[in-house]
């Protein structure tokens, strides 16, 4: 018989068989005995110590965006496990494997209202995958096992362990076996050949199809695939928020991004398309706009490895539950090869009008004032395209998702369903921790940064070279937009008095530089990009700055605003 | 809106009822009647719901079910795909009862069940649809029901395919180093 060991040891243990050797956590009461086993692991577990539990689920997101592996969180009961909420419901939004481990007081306590007891399994279960308590020492090895084949297979999203403290320190033996199988849940769905056969059909036969990419093209590493599909069919595609970069910004059929602040090819001709191919992606509201019009003339293929959103939002045609690279496999081949020179033309045309209206003024401004367009255009050209883009919540995202550029799929993370703002900061630390041979710039305004920015402290202690565009326009800039356009320019609570964040970087050691006119802003550029360690660009963007077009509330998704007083009309294509 | 039934068949842990109910709660569903038991299957447990609601929502709550991993299906039924019963338990005055002479007429005609006589009540058993457990305790309010109850539904398909059970049976023949027991 082997000898026992604590179950805090198994559950270092069972990490490292999981291929663990990163954790974003903080120590409190009732996960001690953990942290005291990890003090003997160190050399192959790192711990990163954040500074605040919230923190470390984005950060844990960051890098499971980045890396495509779990990424793992460990905090205490209680607050701790109150605090990592936030980061459980974006991550089960946007699909982000996650293992969350929480610490629980012990089971002879439980419901006795001990010192930091919360039901944690209770609370978490809507904002969570899967979510159980252990008990018993000997439980945790099958438990963590579960927990990492649940996260990461079919649909990824965030797992919770509610570990009580008797489990921690009571004695097991030690036994690992990687779990491959759970009776109840077949994540990948056996392909139907006959589906694909008639998706084929359907494409082959279409006069204007178009490809919405989402964020399951890149969960399933289908960027090859879908580029294939694509070009078989000369099939122009569109991509949603989650889904940016899974195919190169650069690809000739790549025609944009969907939806509220979306291109305006792609969103136009959502309601020209005569087929639909949309492949991991859910239709969001911020995608679709007003759903009963919303692409009314289309026959809709939907691939989803996840049948609970078939007829979810949009009613499809054709459902085919798959894993996306897979059925784009299987697709490519059947497709006939097709020269769609009319209908992608029409999406040239559409950019014409975009460029000539929207993109030139915000890249190339005739005002003073800086826009938050031109700096993200400068600045990804400054990374050659090749960095991953990190943003926050609000028009630094939404400016980001339209300007930043990429060669490599998964190089845009953004909170995309939950949309919290705070993300951004501990996000790119993860991600940078994840691909640390790639650079990691964060787009952030002055609200989000300081939701997070706290954050600056795990910067400093553990040398994290993230670039930090802080597109500082001393408002909420979002709710200030639709306050101007939508509630009379009310600016309610949405003016802001910011602190000298130059200061404040510099007080965590962390590099930065005021950019307060155009002048500056290339140089300063230059000098994060060279820079080695972590570097802050407080940058001063004009207050009134709009993202545009957008698409406002209840209207048609091509039905889009090209300015406070404009919308796009057919007669300027 | 109309009335459905759910069928829930799951592994047999814990919280698995309250990761199916907040489905509901969620969507501002009310669950109208619910039960709960294990099944023939060893380890899969079953729960039976049944709320008012549309077609297309109640489709959307079943995948949302499904979707959980403790659960193994879940399906939804018009009452016309299914058998079902409840079971009521009705408590009355036994001199009540006694002085209009009409039990016998009453257990009758509701074909109900005398489960015990006491001098003080008298307890009658009613299995059958909601109607028909409502109708008895129309005929009974006169008496002064000291205490009424209704189960949840039971249910079984009319289908002659069963799903579970073949799922179960083709997951045991794929998988059988593993036991879920």
């Amino acid at each position: 018989m082997s000898e026992k060991i604590t179950g805090a040891q198994a559950l270092i243990k069972s990490l490292l068989c999981e291929g663990v050797d990163l954790v974003f956590g903080y120590p409190g009461g009732a996960i001690m005995p953990v942290y005291d086993a990890l003090y003997d692991y160190t050399d192959r577990l790192k711990h990163i110590l954040v500074r605040h539990e919230q923190g470390a689920t984005h950060a844990a997101q960051g890098y499971a965006r980045a890396t495509g592996r779990v990424g793992v969180v460990i905090v205490t009961s209680g607050p701790g496990a109150t605090n990592v909420i936030t980061g459980l419901s974006d991550a089960l939004m946007d699909s982000t494997p996650m293992v969350v481990i929480t610490g629980q007081v012990s089971s002879s306590m439980l419901g006795s209202d001990a010192f930091q007891e919360t039901d944690v399994v209770g609370i978490v279960h809507p904002v969570t995958k899967w979510a159980v308590q252990i008990r018993r020492a000997e439980d945790i090895p099958a438990a963590v096992a579960r927990a990492f084949y649940i996260a990461g297979n079919g649909r990824p999203g965030p797992v919770v362990l509610d570990l009580a403290k008797d489990a921690q320190v009571g004695l097991t033996e030690w036994n690992y076996r990687k779990c491959n199988y759970i009776r109840s849940y077949l994540p990948v769905p056996e392909i139907n050949a006959g589906e694909i056969a008639d998706a084929a059909r359907m494409l082959d036969m279409a006069e204007r199809p178009m490809i919405l990419a989402g964020h399951g093209v890149l969960i399933s590493g289908a960027e090859k695939e879908l580029a294939e599909v694509a070009e078989k069919g000369d099939i122009p595609v569109a991509a949603t928020l989650l889904g940016l970069s899974s195919m190169p910004s650069d690809h000739p059929l790549y025609k944009g991004m969907l939806g509220l602040h979306g291109n305006l090819g792609p969103n136009y001709n959502t309601n020209r398309a005569d087929v639909i191919l949309a492949v991991g992606m859910r239709f969001d509201d911020r995608v679709t706009a007003d759903l009963s019009s919303y692409a009314r003339s289309a026959k809709i293929i939907h691939i989803d490895i996840d049948p609970s959103e078939f007829n979810k939002n949009v009613r499809a045609d054709l459902a085919i539950n798959a894993d996306a690279r897979e059925a784009l496999a299987m697709l490519a081949p059947r497709l006939s090869k097709k020269k769609r020179t009319a209908w992608l033309d029409s999406f040239d045309r559409c950019h014409a009008v975009e460029q000539n209206r929207v993109i030139e003024p915000e890249i190339h401004p005739s005002g003073e004032q800086m826009k938050m367009g031109e700096v993200i255009d400068k600045v990804t050209e400054a990374f050659g395209n090749m960095a991953i883009g990190v943003t926050d919540v609000g028009q630094n995202q939404m400016f980001a998702a339209r300007y930043f550029r990429y060669r490599l799929p998964n190089s845009f993370l953004t909170s995309g369903g939950l949309g919290t703002m705070g993300f951004g900061l501990p996000a790119a630390i993860g991600a940078k921790m994840g691909c640390p041979d790639r650079e990691v710039v964060l787009f952030v305004g002055d609200g989000g940064l300081q939701m997070t920015i706290q954050e600056f402290g795990t910067i400093m202690e553990y040398g994290t070279a993230v670039k930090i565009v802080l597109l500082n326009n001393r408002f909420l800039g979002n709710v200030r937009q639709w306050q101007q356009l939508f509630f009379n320019s009310r600016f309610s609570q949405t003016p802001m008095l910011n602190p000298d964040f130059v200061a404040i970087a510099a007080a965590y050691g962390i590099k930065g530089e005021n950019v307060d006119s155009r002048e500056q802003l290339a140089g300063a550029i230059a000098r994060m990009r060279d820079s080695r360690e972590a570097y802050l660009l407080n940058v001063s963007i004009e207050s009134e700055d709009m993202i545009f077009p957008m698409i406002p509330l209840g209207a048609p998704v091509d039905r889009m605003m090209l300015n406070p007083d404009e919308y796009f009309s057919i007669e300027e294509l | 809106m109309k009335l459905f039934t759910i069928s829930v068949f799951s592994e047999n842990n814990v919280g698995v009822l309250n990761q199916v109910t907040i489905i509901f709660t969620r969507r501002c569903i009310n669950i109208e009647s619910i039960s709960a038991s294990k099944t023939s299957i060893p380890g899969v447990h079953k729960f039976t719901l049944t709320a008012y609601s549309t077609r297309e929502q109640m489709e959307k709550v079943v995948k949302q079910i499904e979707k959980r991993i403790d659960v193994i299906r879940a399906f939804l039924y018009d009452d016309d795909e299914i058998f079902y019963q409840e079971v009521a338990l009705y408590k009355v005055p036994t001199r009540n009862l006694l002085h209009e002479q009409r039990l016998e007429e009453i257990i009758r005609r509701h074909n109900a069940r005398i489960l015990d006589i006491t001098p003080e009540y008298t307890i009658l058993e009613k299995t059958g649809h909601e109607d028909e457990t409502v109708a008895l305790f129309e005929q009974l309010k006169r008496y002064d029901i000291l205490q009424f109850v209704r189960s949840g539904r039971v249910v079984v398909t009319k289908s002659p395919i069963e799903h579970v059970t073949n799922y179960i049976e083709q997951q045991a023949r794929l998988h059988p180093e593993e036991s879920n027991d």
